[in-house]
């Protein structure tokens, strides 16, 4: 069960658009944020609020990169690993980070943390090599300072 | 570490004496003002038009300018808009395309981070020369911004009477929405783009009908790049000649973004006049190479146009000359790489892009692509054949017969390491391992 108050702000948006499921990826989003991740339960939800089967739901579902059908961590970094970061150091930059989280590329840390996870050009690439973890653009970042911005997500949790 | 220090570390996009219209109101940091615009001549073109233009001037100013979609393809825009047929019942759609996800790219952020205004008033105009009176923005997943400066301008052009009812006093209306997506570089497409707004998986869509005649929800629609629409105010305030005289060279039109990334000192967003020569852009507008760093090749467009070289250096960045010298402009994405660069793994890099966003819809793409990355790793990794060429040569042919235009795109890079660097993958073959020790 999701809170009444997101119900209604999702039911609110789909009233807003042209046909409901113009507004599916914003209600994905919106049980993203709630649930973590789009979980099963989640799925269904969506198809509920748009007026679509499950299938339709995850056609969508498994289409976009920043919508999660598996479990993710409290924090997920994404980092851009096309060809302006790659230049400019983004190989080393992720295998730093997988042996400080001490995990591999696509996993999470086992106290459930963070995620890491490799991704298409952020629209940084003048400041490449560049992450990005929530809503927020960083670059150019060293392994150092990659390392840092993830502590300091990591205490904000 | 205080990390807010890094967000967005450098917000490139400063004000330069060429930047006479998309850049000329920017301030340093942060996004100029609604107020700031307007005290600038901003709405100015709008109100023009509404006071005393037809739909059709407008038009005709458009064609006249001579401007081509900063999209990536260059197709004239002001033709683009005299394909919609103005008779047919129901409503036309006007999107704006601000997906920018090719890697290399992005002056659309630069733009809507400083600017969100222009593309209002662009927008706005737009829609009174085609009859739109719901216009859509597409925005890609980072860009929150971006979104969020464009949502705030939307709401400040509403209050000033630039939006909604009755615009200006006049009998045109329109709505502005603001739609995000969640990351696929495929949705940059526009008939996917128009399959991703109605909410359905975003696989392109057969060409013809083409969305002039039947686009968005079956209904004439229209999509142009952000930088496209940022564009007509300026073409309408000051005339189309005003504006053809900007290029650098007589045959272009306008000025262009260039966005540059890679080993150049100073990686920044810079209007120029397009035409612009690539050497002029890097040595004199990006402060040349990083120290050490001597130029070896770049991507002149984005990451779906074959390389240039050293010889290619004095080409005028526009869309013709660039084509003459086996290249395209396409987004102005300028990916500079030093002597370090390995050719052949820059490629890879391009290329298991591709295979990635690949929509699957297409056989030739989806099986394809994995094909030619797999091709490329073994070269990359010493245990390529001299047979292997061929087999890349046959694909950058025979790829062009896929669904849609990424897979040619995919190409592009291909096609120019064959044609300017085939001594390189050569030697990976003969030497059985990477020569620049890459792997
Ligand atoms: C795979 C692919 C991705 C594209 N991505 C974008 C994009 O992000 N932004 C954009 O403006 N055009 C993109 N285009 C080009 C659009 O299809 C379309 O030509 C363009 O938006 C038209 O605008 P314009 O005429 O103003 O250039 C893409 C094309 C392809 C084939
Ligand atoms: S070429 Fe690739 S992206 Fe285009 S339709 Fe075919 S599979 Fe999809
Ligand atoms: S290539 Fe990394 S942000 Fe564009």
């Amino acid at each position: 069960m999701i809170p009444t108050q997101l119900r209604q702000e999702l039911e609110e948006r789909v009233a807003q658009a042209i046909t409901p499921r113009e507004a599916a990826v914003d209600v994905m989003k919106g049980l993203q944020g709630h649930y973590g991740w789009l979980t099963d339960e989640a799925v269904a939800e969506a198809a509920l609020i748009l007026g679509l089967s499950t299938l339709q739901v995850e056609e969508l579902a498994t289409f976009y990169e920043m919508i999660y059908r598996r479990p993710v961590g409290r924090v997920v970094v994404h980092v851009c690993d096309s060809i302006s970061c790659w230049a400019m150091g983004s190989e080393t930059l992720l295998h730093h980070l997988e042996q400080h989280l001490g995990i591999a590329a696509g996993a999470t840390t086992a106290d459930n943390a963070v995620t890491l996870l490799p991704c298409c050009c952020l629209g940084n690439c003048g400041n490449g090599p560049a992450l990005m973890i929530g809503d927020r653009l960083f670059g150019p970042v060293s392994p150092e300072q990659a390392a840092a911005i993830i502590a300091g997500h990591r205490e904000d949790q | 570490m205080n990390t807010s220090d890094l967000l967005i570390a450098r917000f490139h996009g400063a004000a330069t004496m060429d930047s006479t219209i998309l850049f000329k109101h920017n301030r340093p940091g942060r996004a100029v003002t609604f107020d700031e615009y307007l005290a600038n001549g901003g709405f100015k073109a709008l109100r023009k038009a509404l006071a005393g233009m037809s739909p059709n001037d407008v038009q005709q100013a458009v064609i006249d300018s001579g401007l081509r979609g900063r999209g990536g393809a260059g197709f004239p825009t002001g033709r683009k808009w005299s394909f919609v047929p103005r008779n047919l019942p129901g409503p036309r759609y006007l999107i704006c395309n601000s997906d920018e996800m090719e890697p290399g790219t992005y002056k659309d952020r630069v733009l809507l981070e400083h600017n969100p205004h222009l593309l209002v008033e662009g927008m706005a105009l737009t829609s009174f020369a085609l009859g739109v009176e719901r216009a859509f923005i597409f925005i890609r997943r980072g860009y929150e911004q971006a979104a969020l400066n464009l949502r705030n301008a939307i709401a400040e052009a509403h209050k000033a009477g630039f939006l909604g009812n009755a615009i200006c006093g006049s009998g045109f209306c329109l709505e502005l929405d603001v739609h995000l997506s969640a990351g696929r570089y495929i949705c940059g497409e526009e008939t996917a783009l128009m399959n991703a707004l109605e909410g359905i998986r975003a696989n392109p869509r057969a060409k013809p009908p083409f969305p002039a005649v039947k686009g968005l929800w079956g209904q004439p629609t229209v999509v142009n790049n952000v930088e496209t629409l940022a564009n007509i105010p300026a073409i309408i305030a000051n005339g189309p000649t005003w504006f053809k005289a900007l290029a650098a060279t007589p045959e272009g039109s306008g000025t262009k973004l260039f966005c540059v990334s890679g080993h150049v000192r100073d990686p920044i967003c810079l209007e120029l006049p397009i035409g612009t020569p690539l050497g002029e852009i890097i040595d004199t507008h990006c402060g040349g190479m990083r120290p050490g760093s001597s130029f070896k090749a770049c991507i002149p467009g984005g990451a779906s146009t074959p390389y240039f070289t050293k010889e290619h250096w004095a080409v005028a960045m526009d869309f013709d000359p660039v084509a003459k010298a086996g290249s395209r402009l396409g987004t102005g994405g300028v990916v500079v790489f030093d002597q370090t660069t390995c050719m052949v793994a820059a490629t890879l890099n391009l290329v298991r892009f591709f295979a990635r966003e690949s929509c699957g819809w297409c056989t030739p793409c989806r099986e394809g692509l994995p094909f030619v990355r797999h091709t490329l790793e073994r070269i990359e990794a010493g245990r390529g054949e001299a047979s292997d060429i061929d087999i890349l040569k046959e694909h950058v042919h025979k790829l062009n017969y896929a669904f849609c235009a990424l897979a040619p795109g995919a190409m592009g890079p291909v096609e120019g390491l064959l044609r300017l660097f085939e001594d390189e993958v050569r030697e990976h073959i003969t030497g059985g391992k990477c020569p620049l020790g890459k792997h």
